[in-house]
């Protein structure tokens, strides 16, 4: 011990320990079964709603690399705004195709994080900041000054979408786009709940809790890390190619600073490494900021930088952290009670 | 066109020694607390704000408020980082960023209620206005005033580092805390007293560059990116690389901003992202 400072870090309440299960359970059906009730109930709120969708779906592709990689990126809205311009590129100049338009916003962010992940991963912490920080800038820079292309500052509005699946016209209520982004994003997840229990997650939390001893088990920790990072990149690409289809609209925002430290602190604030901790820190997010903001945007800076104070100081690990930690900590408490 | 080039070059190096100033705090800090302060440029931030409050509420003269927005932010750094630093010194990298990104919007937020969104203004004294013509180059002499007492200051950094007792421990510290604790050195108060300074400087570096990086609410954030760059570039804890790599920040910013205003500040990430694909460690990093 020499001070306070450049111990160990010590860590976040980690989820706790457990044998990769990939077993659906109760409560993973009944997130989805209230996203989807959500349509019925709140007919009027479908445009919201699907935004929050596409959000939260968002923040499961950065809960991949930081929490189960351990890669803090402070620009992954380059990887979303890459996908809302692909896909919003490709239907302007005539293929309004929304399924196979994600998927090129898809493969476009994938190979920009493929491509950016040899950078990522050979920095330390700040290095990683920097690059992650600098990447988020370049893509953004260079979509205003290409504004030939992209409408720079203005973006690209009325964005002509065809038909989902020939059938399904995107209409003003938002019902196409809450039921389409509620699809993808379901079958997103299934992937994602699929990779993080495989023995491919399971090496990367290793990884992430020791990158120095992983080589000596045989794990290649470069290329798992290059892996993971390809595939948030890509997530993340379908989420901004799913609000450009929906919204049908692009611009400079998606690919900002603001949307990038706020997509960090939606899967800080749920928990991170917990996959359900994207949805809840997105939910909490996206509902504070409606509050807060009405009063004015500096109004809500100020709540945003004291809560995330707080949750620093007192609640690491997110609401999902405190949550276990209690659970823990009542259970530990039931059965000193009954060894008694 | 040599004496243009010589102009940009001048403001480039002039751009770049405040940027110098205010990121050598968050250089040392990094290197010897391994803390990653992100909210390093709100204390450049608040440097320029009290120093303008100080003239024109106080009264003060230019030179006489400098001195004390450098007393005021170190004291400030120094309470900050007993009461609250501390206290995250030990958690992950991710918690750092948070933690300091939510004082960051802590602090814009204070700057919006304090002084209002808009961009303020300094008067600068009489003498450090207008130009300098030597030959065909122009030369500002409130640029020239600016580079001389950044010389100033890495000259006196340099001292203190070098030839003094807290210098020494100052590099004990950074090179090996167990080892230098083990020898008696209060590793704790090294930590405090640098990152007082630091934060002073910070400050002082906004006051001074009110005029050259401008200042609003969102100094923070929008110089965020320009901080990490020197102290990644020129290596975590590296004085003499920070000062290198703020020059040839300055230097390449304003220069291609003025020769290609076409690519805006695509010059600088593209560079420094090239500069790290060759240099990951930096200019005068450690390997840790």
């Amino acid at each position: 011990m020499t001070g306070p400072y450049r111990d160990d870090p010590e860590g976040a309440p980690d989820p706790a320990p457990i044998l990769p299960s990939d077993r659906w359970r109760l409560a993973d059906s009944a997130l989805w079964l209230v996203a989807a009730l959500g349509y019925l109930a709140f007919p009027a709120y479908r445009v919201l709603g699907s935004q929050v969708i596409i959000t939260a779906l968002f923040a499961l592709s950065l809960d991949l690399i930081l929490g189960y990689a351990g890669i803090v990126s402070l620009g992954h809205a380059a990887f979303f705004g890459l996908g809302a311009y692909t896909a919003g590129l490709l239907a302007v100049y005539g293929w309004g195709e929304p399924l196979t338009g994600l998927v090129a916003a898809a493969g476009a962010a994938a190979l920009l994080g493929y491509a950016t992940s040899f950078l990522v991963i050979r920095g330390r912490a700040l290095g990683q900041l920097m690059i992650t920080l600098g990447v988020g800038l370049l893509v953004q820079e260079a979509a205003t000054k290409a504004a030939l292309i992209t409408g720079g500052v203005d973006g690209m509005s009325d964005i002509p979408m065809w038909r989902l699946l020939g059938v399904f016209r995107f209409d003003l209520a938002g019902s196409t786009a809450y039921a389409y982004s509620f699809a993808i994003a379901l079958g997103s997840f299934v992937v994602i709940k699929r990779l993080v229990h495989s023995p491919f997650g399971l090496s990367l939390r290793a990884i992430r809790d020791n990158a120095r001893r992983m080589p000596a088990l045989g794990a290649p920790v470069e290329r798992r890390q290059i892996a993971v990072f390809t595939v948030g990149a890509a997530l993340a690409g379908i989420a901004g190619g799913l609000l450009a289809q929906t919204t049908q609209f692009v611009g400079l925002d998606s690919l900002d600073f603001a949307r990038s430290a706020a997509v960090l602190i939606m899967v800080s604030l749920g928990g991170t490494g917990r996959l359900y901790g994207a949805f809840v820190g997105a939910g909490l997010f996206l509902v504070m900021q409606d509050v807060l903001a009405r009063h004015s945007p500096a109004f809500w800076q100020l709540w945003l930088g004291l809560l995330l104070v707080a949750v620093v100081l007192f609640a690491r690990g997110g609401v999902l952290g405190a949550a276990e930690t209690m659970t823990r900590a009542a259970r530990d408490w039931r059965s000193r009670r009954r060894a008694r | 066109m040599v004496a243009a080039l010589l102009s940009v070059l001048f403001d480039g190096v002039a751009y770049g020694s405040v940027l110098f100033v205010i990121s050598v705090g968050m250089s040392v800090t990094m290197g010897l607390m391994n803390f990653i302060n992100l909210a390093h440029g709100a204390f450049a931030m608040f440097g320029g704000y009290l120093a303008i409050a100080l003239m024109t509420r106080g009264g003060l003269p230019f030179a006489a408020a400098l001195p004390v927005v450098l007393v005021v932010l170190g004291a400030a750094g120094a309470v900050l980082e007993r009461l609250l630093y501390r206290r995250v010194a030990r958690t992950r990298p991710l918690d750092q960023v948070l933690f300091t990104i939510g004082l960051s919007y802590i602090a814009t937020a204070a700057a919006t209620y304090a002084w209002g969104p808009s961009q303020q203004r300094v008067a600068l004294p009489a003498a450090l206005a207008g130009q300098l013509h030597l030959g065909a180059v122009d030369l500002g002499v409130y640029r020239l005033f600016l580079i001389a007492v950044v010389i100033a200051i890495t000259a006196a950094l340099h001292a203190v580092v070098r030839r003094t007792r807290f210098g020494a421990q100052l590099r004990a510290s950074v090179d090996h805390p167990q080892a230098a604790a083990g020898v008696g050195i209060p590793v704790d108060r090294v930590f405090t007293a640098s990152f007082a300074l630091g934060s002073g400087l910070a400050g002082l570096g906004g006051a001074l560059g009110i005029d050259v990086l401008g200042l609003d609410p969102n100094f923070p954030f929008k110089y965020m990116v320009y901080f990490l760059i020197v102290v990644v570039v020129g290596g975590e804890g590296s004085i003499l690389g920070s000062a290198v790599a703020a020059i040839a920040l300055g230097v390449i910013d304003v220069v291609g901003k003025y020769y290609v205003p076409g690519a805006g500040s695509l010059l600088i990430y593209g560079s420094m992202v090239g500069f790290l694909l060759v240099v990951p460690h930096g200019l005068f990093g450690v390997r840790r």
